[in-house]
């Protein structure tokens, strides 16, 4: 039995840097340096990793050597992968903005390990082959961002945080009851066996309400209508750096894991289970073009777009077909990024203004215009402007929508781009047009610098990644494919080797 | 004995609610609590009560109970614990910070005001 340990790498490797790095904190060179090898050296193996699945199929690796259904596997398929690199890939970027961003206090107090660990929580969620062992990386990750979102100790992250840590502690142990509920039917934890035991009962109504379970579980942490009320406070609470990891990751751990039940585990009674996630879809963006709409806080407005994508990610998802999970595929990644880099511009504007308040900022453009312009090419990318990055995803979906027979909601999905659009085309308008206001904060040349260059890759990054999606689009077709037809990701784990 | 371990989970996740739906942050930690209490029971509960026999040690033993559903608790307790000590620290903490325990005092984020 050929055994092959490097698809651990990215989970292991931070994991690793993280307790060393617990060590020598009051030591910042050694921090910052180690930080960013540590996340770097985890990239090139997930790179890596990404190329071995698209050329050798789905990798996997059961620990203790026990026969599949027995041991606990971890699966690296082409979904997983890409989410595992482009985590990196922002985790990267975020952390070499953070020099600039976040204060020396807590560099000093266990902000990098908490990086790290987050980033082991985050990718072990996404390559674990096992539902219960998903469970315990959900707690990684958010044991990780409980000290991040509270690190720090002001009386706002203070009050953010008691909130987003209760709302995670019920839906953990609602969590808990649904896979007891799971395992009380099917017997069994491995994914890919609960997939082949769910499929010989047929799903019987008892499998239905565990889905509807467990959407209210992963709904929590993606924040799905009505279930996203705890994200807008409890997220703006956190420093920028924090709140760009926040945004780019957590909710999409959780879109994730529905992708991941609602295309493998719960396929035999679609017009229950995936029509409710298609309604919920739609609300979740009423629901976010409403909030993103509503404020004048820039961090919130950019906050209420994470819930605007993450309904349409859930629609693409719910139309169950190759198209439609190519677009949620496409517009996944995108918003992964476009997000990071949407958060960091954001955090430069409060960085130069010293509020998030839209009406005290104005006139920006004179004295920053490269900050200006590169912010209009990311609200472009977001809204879906071609050839930006949103643009390919989206179409998809809606393509994916027209063939599944959900015309209405279909140009719904196209409609809200707009209001998209418009949320954040008003902070442009505000903050870099009109008249130059009196800012409060000072600002430092050098800083200035720190923060500007990574958020410049980054937007270029996406730039890349939607002129380029002709590239990108081998990739998506075998995650698309892949999720379509959950036999190949059941054959590849269940099969002897 | 299903019957009773029944009662018991709903008993536990009535008081888990009744708790968390009060004011006092102490309330509502020793609430999750019990929440997580319920949950663990239920797992042992769904796994199927295997009776006074062993988990499997060899092979050929004819009666014996599902190990799974006793290491998934051990995993979930030792979690539940962690984050109800870190729970705990930040409530003293922020009893400390905000001068108050009750939770509707502690509404929105700094820019509201």
């Amino acid at each position: 039995m050929r055994m092959n340990n490097f698809l651990l790498l990215p989970i292991i490797i931070p994991f690793f840097f993280g307790m060393i790095l617990m060590f020598g904190q009051k030591n910042l060179k050694y921090q910052r340096s180690f930080a960013l090898l540590g996340i770097g050296l985890a990239l090139i193996s997930a790179i890596s990793l990404l190329i071995k699945v698209k050329n050798d199929g789905i990798q996997k690796v059961t620990f203790g050597d026990w026969p599949v259904p027995y041991g606990i596997t971890m699966v690296s398929d082409m979904v997983s992968a890409l989410l595992v690199t482009t985590t990196l890939l922002i985790a990267i970027f975020v952390v070499w903005y953070g020099f600039g961003s976040i204060t020396k206090e807590r560099e000093r107090f266990f902000y990098y390990p908490g990086i790290m660990f987050i980033l082991t929580g985050v990718n072990g969620a996404f390559t674990t082959g096992d539902i219960f062992n998903l469970f315990v990386f959900f707690e990684v990750l958010l044991m990780a961002s409980y000290l991040l979102i509270v690190l720090g100790g002001e009386k706002g992250q203070l009050k953010g945080s008691i909130k987003y840590i209760l709302i995670n502690v019920i839906s953990s142990a609602l969590f808990v009851i649904t896979v007891a509920f799971l395992y009380s039917v099917v017997g069994t934890l491995n994914m890919a066996d609960i997939a082949v035991k769910i499929a010989d009962i047929n799903q019987p109504g008892i499998v239905t309400v565990i889905a509807v379970l467990f959407l209210m579980v992963f709904g929590l942490k993606a924040a799905i209508f009505p279930l996203y009320f705890w994200l807008p406070t409890s997220y703006a609470a956190a420093p920028i750096p924090v709140l760009t990891l926040f945004g780019a990751l957590l909710t999409k751990v959780g879109i994730y894991a529905i992708t991941r039940t609602y295309t493998l585990f719960f396929v035999h009674d679609l017009s229950y289970t995936h029509d409710l996630l298609m309604a919920l879809a739609v609300a979740t963006i009423i629901a976010g073009c409403i909030g993103a709409l509503a404020y004048h806080d820039v961090k919130l407005i950019i906050i209420y777009n994470i819930v605007i994508a993450v309904g349409v990610i859930l629609f693409g998802v719910s139309q169950m077909n190759e198209i439609a999970l190519k677009g949620a595929m496409f517009y996944l990644i995108h918003d992964m990024l476009i997000k990071a880099a949407l958060f960091m511009l954001i955090g430069i504007v409060i960085y130069i203004t010293g509020t998030s308040d839209l009406r005290k900022m104005g006139g920006l453009m004179n004295k920053y215009p490269a900050l200006g312009w590169f912010y209009l090419i990311a609200a472009f990318g977001l809204a879906g402007i071609p050839p930006l990055s949103g643009f390919v995803g989206k179409l998809l979906i809606a393509q994916g929508g027209f063939e599944a027979g959900s015309k209405w909601s279909s140009i719904f999905i196209l409609a809200s781009s707009l209001l998209v659009l418009l949320s954040v085309i008003r902070i442009f308008l505000y903050a870099f047009w009109g008249e130059e206001k009196e800012t409060t904060g000072t600002v430092d040349k050098k800083v200035y610098h720190t923060l500007f260059v990574p958020t410049v890759i980054l937007v270029l990054i996406t730039v890349a990644y939607g002129v380029g999606s002709e590239w990108i689009t081998p990739f998506m077709d075998d995650a698309a494919k892949l999720l379509s037809d959950p036999s190949i990701y059941i054959d590849a784990v269940l099969k002897e080797d | 004995m299903e019957i009773i371990m029944a009662f018991v989970i709903g008993f536990l996740f009535m008081a888990a609610v009744y708790l968390i739906l009060s004011k006092s942050l102490l309330r509502i930690i020793i609430g999750t609590g019990l929440l997580s209490h319920g949950a663990h029971l239920l797992i042992l509960t769904m796994g199927g009560l295997g009776g006074e026999a062993p988990p499997v040690l060899k092979e050929g033993a004819k009666t014996f109970a599902d190990p799974l559903p006793q290491a998934l608790i051990l995993t979930a307790i030792v979690i539940s614990f962690g984050v109800t000590a870190f729970f705990l620290v930040l409530a003293y903490r922020s009893y400390q910070e905000l001068e108050t325990d009750d939770i509707s005092l502690m509404k929105g984020s700094d820019e509201d005001e």
